[in-house]
């Protein structure tokens, strides 16, 4: 656990760097989160976010598939907009828990 | 759980050589997992295994009701051998292994594939295999990069932090 102030807000975060209360997060804690991870935050990034978190509030399990299939972005835009971890990086930036998905 | 690893791994070469749903799932979700992890994968599919990747065969793929010592019934008990041999057993029990895993959201086999390579995956075909199967590029799942032999296989798979893991 780490206490952090990101974008003025004080926040906590777990040891692998995700938010422990995603009430804790707006779009300006996100842009910082996405600068760590060498992402630039464009709509579309903010389109994906705001429907992970929706889904995640909604007590849904995410995985990259349902985002896939979200009508926001496919698979291969998904790996675009997030390298290296689309599913990973998306959640920490959008401030909820790292997904426990295999797919 | 987590560790940290400080020499984490960068690429894996999987191979995958039976063509039962089970066998073939394993290769996908490792592959799959792989990319989403950010890790390089390379596919392997050889002798059995290129039903995954074959267009006539990819949709059709089962689990084994005979010789499978670990098949139970729906409520647990054990699966007697004899009845596998049932016809329509074999295909009820695939129709089965399917839809349990559609409901954890995992994708049918030529979606997976799409993920794996939307990822950046690739995915190739044995060479030898193909030849035993009379099996031409036009025959296999479009974005099969390639038919190769295991030479060039494995000349993909060096580098630091690359293993190699057969399913």
């Amino acid at each position: 656990m780490e206490e952090k102030t990101i974008a003025g807000v004080n926040i906590t975060l777990n040891e692998e760097g995700y938010l422990t209360d995603p009430e804790q997060w707006n779009e300006d804690v996100a842009k910082e989160i996405a600068q760590e991870e060498e992402i630039e935050l464009s709509n579309k990034h903010f389109e994906v976010l705001n429907y992970l978190r929706e889904q995640f509030l909604a007590g849904e399990s995410l995985s990259i598939r349902k985002v896939g299939n979200s009508g926001i972005v496919n698979i291969k835009e998904l790996y675009q907009l997030f390298p290296g971890g689309p599913l990973k990086k998306s959640s920490r930036i959008a401030g909820i828990p790292k997904p426990a998905s295999c797919v | 759980m987590v560790t940290k690893e400080e020499n984490p791994l960068k690429k894996v070469c999987i191979i995958c050589a039976k063509g039962s749903i089970e066998d073939v799932y394993a290769t996908l979700v490792m592959a799959n997992g792989a990319v989403m992890e950010g890790i390089e994968a390379k596919v392997f599919f050889t002798f059995f295994g290129l039903d995954a990747i074959t267009k006539k065969q990819m949709k059709k793929l089962k689990t084994a009701t005979v010789g499978n010592p670990a098949m139970r019934m729906p409520g647990g008990l054990p699966f007697p051998t004899l009845l596998g041999v049932i016809p329509g057993v074999e295909a009820g029990v695939s129709w089965m292994m399917k839809k349990g895993m559609d409901k954890l959201d995992i994708p049918p086999v030529g979606e997976f594939l799409e993920m794996i390579t939307a990822g950046g995956g690739e995915i190739y075909a044995c060479k030898m295999a193909a030849e035993m199967f009379k099996l031409k590029k036009e025959d296999l799942w479009d974005e099969v990069i390639d038919i190769i032999t295991v030479g060039d296989f494995y000349a993909m798979c060096g580098g630091e932090n690359t293993q190699i893991i057969f399913t």
